[in-house]
C-alpha cells in the first residue's frame, strides 16, 4: 500500500431536515491510501454519500477530523476547500450532472481551464472511449456516454482522487461495465486513487478494499486478494 | 473562463424567452425614463432662451391712464433698467368667417419700430411699416385657429367705433406664450388673440395721445423686485394702477411655469415610479432565474470554481438582458424625446428648439436598471453559493409540513386534489408567492397610474364645464355699469336668463403675503355660475365676508374666521378688512368669491356690476352673436362651448402624447412580468411536474395545477394592485398640485378594469406559451438531471 492519502478520525454528521435530525455519520475512522481502489457498500441512508462529500470538501462534518495528506480539511475556509477541490479532487455523480448547454469537449474543458496541469480534453475523452463524440451535446448522448463524459471531466485535471457516487446507478449492466472500465483505466494509467460508492456488491470485486457501512458507521473493511477487471463483472 | 462564457452564451440562447421579456421590461423602463426625463431640461432651457432672446419683461403694470411724466418717473426708480410705456386693452373683434364675436388684446408698437421689451418674433410677413397705422401683427395661435394671414383684415370696436385693421404679419411673443383672455382659465385661440398695433391708432382710440395705460419694466440684475414693485405702485397710485407685479404673477408665465412644473412631475415622479417598478421586476425575475440554476451552481463549486467566478458568471447573465434593453431603450428614448420635444415646441411656439441626446440621463437610466438587475441576481447567487455544494445538488429540503390555516379550517376538503396542491404550494412558499404577487401588483398599479391623467382631466372638464360654468355666454362691460344694464341684455335675441356679476381687481394681504387677484362677486340666488369643490359639493357665496379657494387660503395662510386686508384696485381704491367666511377646495384657479351685495358694501359702489352671465337658446345663438358684435359697451365675451373646445384642444396637445407613451410602456411591462412569472414558475417546478406525470397525472391535470397557481397569484396581485394603483395616483396627484391647478384624485372603476383586462390578456398569452412547454416537458429528462 502507498502512503496515506486520507486520514479521518471520529467523523460525525447530523442533518436537520425540517424538524427531523438525521445522524448521517456517527463516528467514522478511516485511512485511504494513494493509488488504491476502494468500494463503499451499504444500504440507502447508511452515510456513504455523506462520507464521500466530506472527503471531497463538498460538505463539512459536524465533528471529528479529516486530513488530506497534510492538509486539515475540517475547519478549512471556503476558499481553501475550493482550492482543494480544484487541485486534487475529481467527482463523478450518479446523474452525470453535465452542463446541458456545453458539448462533451466543452464540459471537460470547463474544468481543465481552471486546473494546473490538465490533459487536453480530447485526450480525456479518448481515455473513456468517446473520441468520436467530442462535439455532441449531453442531450444527444446516451446515459452511459454522458457518464463517461463526466468521468473524462473528472480525470482530465489529473486529480489525486476520483470520488464516484453511484456512477453506474442509472445505467444498465452492459453500459455500467464500460463506465467502470474507464474508471479502472484512470486508476491504472494515472495512478488516481479511486473511491466508488455503490449499492451493487458485484462491483466490489474490482476493489483493493471494500468498506461496508451501516447506520453511519463502518461495519467492516475487507481486503480483496486480487481485484478483477470490470469486464469480467456481471450483474 | 472561455467555457463559462460559452455556457453563458448558450444559457442566454436557451433562456431567450424569459430574458427577452426581462430585456423588454428594461428597455421600456429605460426608454420611458429617458423620454420623460429629457423633457424637463428641454422645456426649462427653451423657456429661458426665449425669454432672454426676446427680452421678456420682469415687472408689469396696468393702470387707468398715466401721463408721460409718470412713465419717466418710473424709469428713474432705482433698479429699473428699462421702462417701456405701452397701451394695452381688449376689444370685441369681428373676424371674417367666424360667427361668434372674438376678443382681441391690443398691444401698442412704439412709433420707433420694435418694442424694447416683450419683442414679438415675426414668423410670417413683416412688422407694420412706419407710419402705416392700420397695419397690425396678429398672434400665431389666433392666426392659425382662424386661418388668417398677411393680407386679411379684421374689424374691431375701438373706443365705440368700428375700425378696420390689416394683417401684415404673424408673430409670437414671450409675453403671450399662453394667450388667455382676462378671467379665463384655458386658452381659446379661435376667440381670443393678441394684436400688435401701431401706437398711433390705439392712442387715437383711447385718447391717450402722450400717456400710457400699461408699462413693462426690465430690472437691473440683482435688483430687489419687491422694492421696485412697491416704488412703482407709489409712483402710479394717482393714476389708477391695478398694482405692479412680477413674472411670478404674469398669467402666461405662470401657466407655462406650472406646466413645466407639472411636467417635472411627469419627468421625475413618473419615471422614478416606472424605473423603480422595472428595477423591482428585474430583481425578482433574475433572482428566480438564477435560483433555478441552483444545481449548476453547486456543480461548478464541486469542480473548484470560486464563489467570485460563479458570481461573476451569473451577474453577467443578469446584465445581458439589461444591456439588450439599454441598446433598444436608449435610442428609442432619444427618438421619443425628440418627437415629444418637437411637439412641445409647437405647442408652446418656441422660436427655436433643439434637443440634444442627454447621455447623462441615458447613463443614469441604464445604471439604475443594471444596479437593480445585479442586486436581484446577487441575492440569488449569494444564496446559491453559500450552500455547501453537496446540499446544492440535493433537492432542497422538504418544506416544513404542518397543517396550514386552510387545512385547519378544513376548507380544502371542499377542493379537488389538484386545487389542494395549488393552495398548499402557494402557502408553503410564501416568499416566492409574495414576490410573484408584488410583481403583478406593481404592474397592475402602473397600468392604473398610466391612465390616471385621463381620468383626472375628465374630472376637471366635468367639474368646470358642467358644474361650475353653467352659463352659455359671459360678457364683460367696458366700465362698471348699473344693474339696469341687465335689462338691455335680457332683451337681446335668444337670451333666456341673465345674472349679474362683478369682478373687482384687488390685492389680498395677510401678514407678509400678498396676492393680486380679483374678487368674483355673484348674486346669492344665482345659478349660472357655481362654486363647486373637488367632491362636487356646491358652495353658496357667504352673505358676509369672502369665500376662498382652499389653495388661495393656504397661500395666504388664512382659515375661515381669520381676516384679510383687501386693497381695492379700482373705483374708490380704498383698503378694507374683510373676514374669510369659508373655503372651497376648487380644482382650478385661486379665487376669491363674495356675495354681490357684500361686494357693493365694501367697494361703496351700490348697484355696480361689471358683467353678466347669460343662458341662451341654442337655436338663436348665431343671431345673438351678430348682435353682440355690435355692442360697443362690451370688451369681453366668453363662450362656454368655445372654452370647452379650447380646454380639450389644449389638454389633448399637451398631455396626450405623454399619456400614450406611458400607457404603451406599462402594457409592455405588464406583459413581461406576467409572462416571466409563469415561465419561471414552470422551470422551478419542472421536476415536480414531471414527478406528477410519472405518477399518472394527465397533461391536462398538470397544466391545471400550474395555471391554478398562477391564477391564484395573479388574482392576489390584482387585489393588491388596486391599492397600489390608488396609492401611485395619490402620489401623482399630490405632486401635481400647483396654484392654478389641483389634479383631482379620481380613479374610476374603468381604470382598474382596464388594468385587470391587460393583466388577464397577458396571462392568457403566457398561458398559451406555457401550455406548449408543458406538453413538451420531457418527464425522464427532468427526473434524471434535476434541472
Amino acid at each position: 500500500m502507498g502512503p496515506v492519502l486520507f486520514h479521518a478520525r471520529g467523523l460525525t454528521k447530523t442533518y436537520h431536515m425540517g424538524d427531523v435530525a438525521v445522524h448521517a455519520l456517527q463516528g467514522v475512522d478511516l485511512d485511504l491510501y494513494e493509488g488504491e481502489v476502494v468500494v463503499i457498500l451499504g444500504p440507502s441512508g447508511s452515510g456513504k454519500s455523506t462520507l464521500l462529500n466530506i472527503l471531497g470538501g463538498l460538505d463539512a462534518p459536524s465533528g471529528g477530523e479529516v486530513h488530506f495528506r497534510d492538509h486539515q480539511l475540517v475547519g478549512a475556509g471556503d476558499a481553501a476547500l475550493t482550492r482543494y477541490r480544484r487541485e486534487h479532487v475529481g467527482f463523478v455523480f450518479q446523474f452525470y450532472n453535465l452542463l446541458p448547454s456545453l458539448t462533451a469537449t466543452e464540459n471537460v474543458a470547463l474544468v481543465t481551464e481552471i486546473a494546473e496541469r490538465p490533459m487536453p480534453p480530447a485526450d480525456a475523452l479518448h481515455l473513456v472511449g468517446l473520441g468520436e463524440r467530442l462535439d455532441h451535446f449531453p442531450s444527444q448522448m446516451s446515459g452511459g456516454e454522458q457518464q463517461r463524459v463526466a468521468i473524462a471531466r473528472a480525470i482530465a485535471k489529473r486529480p489525486d482522487v476520483l470520488l464516484c457516487d453511484e456512477p453506474t446507478g442509472a445505467l444498465d449492466a452492459e453500459t455500467g461495465v464500460v463506465v467502470l472500465q474507464a474508471l479502472a483505466r484512470a486508476n491504472r494509467e494515472l495512478g488516481t486513487t479511486l473511491v466508488v460508492i455503490t449499492h451493487n456488491a458485484t462491483i466490489a470485486q474490482m476493489a483493493d478494499r471494500v468498506l461496508r457501512m451501516r447506520d453511519g458507521r463502518i461495519a467492516s473493511i475487507e481486503t480483496n486478494a486480487a481485484r478483477r477487471d470490470p469486464a469480467e463483472l456481471e450483474w | 473562463m472561455r467555457m463559462l462564457n460559452r455556457k453563458l452564451r448558450r444559457d442566454v440562447l436557451g433562456l431567450a424567452g424569459p430574458l427577452a421579456a426581462v430585456a423588454l421590461v428594461a428597455a421600456s423602463g429605460i426608454a420611458l425614463f429617458v423620454t420623460l426625463r429629457s423633457m424637463r431640461g428641454f422645456l426649462a432651457q427653451s423657456q429661458a432662451d426665449y425669454y432672454r432672446d426676446y427680452r421678456f419683461a420682469d415687472v408689469f403694470v396696468l393702470m387707468k391712464r398715466a401721463p408721460a411724466s409718470a412713465a419717466r418717473a418710473v424709469a428713474r426708480i432705482p433698479g429699473v433698467r428699462v421702462a417701456e410705456p405701452r397701451l394695452v386693452f381688449e376689444a370685441v373683434l369681428d373676424v371674417p368667417g367666424l360667427a361668434e364675436p372674438a376678443v382681441g388684446r391690443f398691444v401698442s408698437i412704439p412709433a420707433s419700430g420694435e418694442p424694447l421689451l416683450n419683442v414679438p418674433h415675426v414668423r410670417v410677413g413683416r412688422m407694420p411699416a412706419p407710419g402705416a397705422e392700420r397695419e397690425v401683427l396678429i398672434s400665431e395661435a389666433f392666426a392659425q385657429a382662424n386661418r388668417l394671414g398677411p393680407g386679411d383684415s379684421l374689424s374691431a370696436v375701438l373706443n365705440g367705433r368700428w375700425e378696420r385693421v390689416h394683417v401684415v404679419g404673424v408673430a409670437i411673443s414671450p409675453e403671450y406664450i399662453y394667450e388667455l383672455q382676462g378671467g379665463e382659465l384655458f386658452p381659446d385661440n379661435r376667440l381670443f388673440g393678441v394684436i400688435w398695433t401701431p401706437r398711433a391708432l390705439l392712442a387715437a382710440a383711447t385718447g391717450l395721445e402722450s400717456g400710457c395705460n400699461a408699462m413693462a419694466l426690465q430690472l437691473e440684475p440683482g435688483a430687489p423686485e419687491r422694492d421696485v414693485i412697491e416704488a412703482v405702485d407709489r409712483v402710479l397710485a394717482p393714476y389708477g394702477t391695478l398694482g405692479a407685479y412680477g413674472r411670478a404673477e404674469h398669467v402666461s408665465h405662470k401657466f407655462i411655469s406650472d406646466e413645466i412644473e407639472q411636467n417635472r412631475v411627469g419627468a421625475v415622479v413618473m419615471p422614478a415610479i416606472l424605473l423603480g417598478v422595472t428595477a423591482f421586476l428585474l430583481n425578482v425575475v433574475l433572482s428566480r432565474l438564477v435560483a433555478t440554476q441552483r444545481a449548476q451552481v453547486a456543480l461548478l463549486k464541486a469542480f473548484g470554481f470560486t464563489n467570485n467566478e460563479i458570481g461573476l458568471h451569473y451577474l453577467l447573465l443578469a446584465l445581458v438582458p439589461v444591456a439588450a434593453g439599454a441598446l433598444v431603450g436608449v435610442p428609442v428614448g432619444f427618438r421619443l424625446s425628440q418627437a415629444t420635444a418637437a411637439l412641445y415646441a409647437r405647442f408652446y411656439r418656441f422660436p427655436v428648439s433643439t434637443i440634444r441626446p442627454d447621455w447623462g440621463v441615458a447613463l443614469a437610466a441604464c445604471g439604475i436598471a443594471a444596479a437593480a438587475a445585479l442586486a436581484g441576481a446577487a441575492i440569488a447567487v449569494r444564496a446559491a453559493v453559500r450552500l455547501p455544494p453537496a446540499e446544492g445538488m440535493r433537492p432542497p429540503a422538504p418544506a416544513r409540513f404542518e397543517a396550514g390555516v386552510l387545512d385547519r379550517l378544513r376548507v380544502q376538503r371542499l377542493l379537488a386534489p389538484s386545487a389542494r396542491i395549488v393552495v398548499r404550494n402557494t402557502a408553503r412558499r410564501p416568499l416566492r408567492a409574495v414576490a410573484a404577487v408584488t410583481g403583478i401588483a406593481l404592474a397592475f398599479a402602473m397600468l392604473v397610474v398610466s391612465r390616471y391623467a385621463f381620468s383626472a382631466i375628465d374630472r376637471i372638464e366635468e367639474v368646470q364645464f358642467q358644474h361650475v360654468q353653467r352659463e352659455d355666454i359671459s360678457v364683460t362691460f367696458r366700465e362698471a355699469a348699473p344693474r339696469a344694464a341687465l335689462n338691455a341684455l335680457r332683451r337681446l335675441p335668444g337670451v333666456l336668463d341673465v345674472e349679474p356679476m362683478r369682478v373687482v381687481p384687488v390685492a389680498l394681504r395677510h401678514g407678509a403675503v400678498e396676492r393680486r387677484t380679483a374678487i368674483f362677486a355673484l348674486p346669492a340666488t344665482g345659478d349660472l355660475r357655481r362654486i363647486v369643490d373637488q367632491d362636487l359639493r356646491t358652495h353658496r357665496v357667504p352673505a358676509n365676508g369672502l369665500l376662498l379657494t382652499t389653495k388661495l387660503a393656504d397661500v395666504l395662510g388664512v382659515r375661515p374666521g381669520d381676516s384679510l386686508t383687501v386693497d381695492l384696485r379700482e373705483g374708490t381704491r380704498r383698503t378694507v378688512r374683510v373676514p374669510v367666511a369659508a373655503v372651497a377646495d376648487e380644482a382650478l384657479g385661486a379665487n376669491a368669491y363674495a356675495d354681490l351685495e357684500y361686494a357693493a358694501r365694501i367697494t361703496g359702489e351700490r348697484q355696480a356690476i361689471s358683467g353678466a352671465l347669460l343662458a341662451v337658446d341654442p337655436r338663436r345663438e348665431s343671431e345673438l352673436y351678430l348682435t353682440l358684435k355690435q355692442q360697443p359697451a362690451l370688451v369681453g365675451i366668453g363662450i362656454r362651448s368655445a372654452a370647452l373646445r379650447g380646454f380639450q384642444r389644449t389638454i389633448a396637445e399637451s398631455f396626450q402624447v405623454m399619456i400614450f407613451i406611458s400607457v404603451i410602456f406599462s402594457v409592455i411591462i405588464a406583459f413581461g412580468v406576467v409572462y416571466n412569472g409563469a415561465r419561471v414558475a414552470l422551470s422551478e417546478r419542472a421536476r415536480e411536474l414531471a414527478s406528477l406525470r410519472v405518477l399518472g397525472f394527465t397533461k391536462r391535470e398538470v397544466t391545471t395545477m400550474v395555471f391554478g397557481e398562477q391564477v391564484l397569484l395573479t388574482l392576489l396581485g390584482m387585489a393588491f394592485g388596486v391599492a397600489a394603483g390608488y396609492a401611485l395616483c395619490a402620489v401623482a396627484s399630490a405632486a401635481g398640485n400647483t396654484e392654478l391647478f389641483r389634479i383631482p384624485l379620481v380613479v374610476p372603476v374603468t381604470s382598474y378594469a382596464y388594468a385587470a383586462a391587460v393583466i388577464a390578456g397577458a396571462f392568457l398569452a403566457s398561458a398559451l406559451a406555457m401550455r406548449q412547454r408543458i406538453r413538451e416537458l420531457d418527464i425522464v429528462e427532468c427526473l434524471k438531471t434535476g434541472e
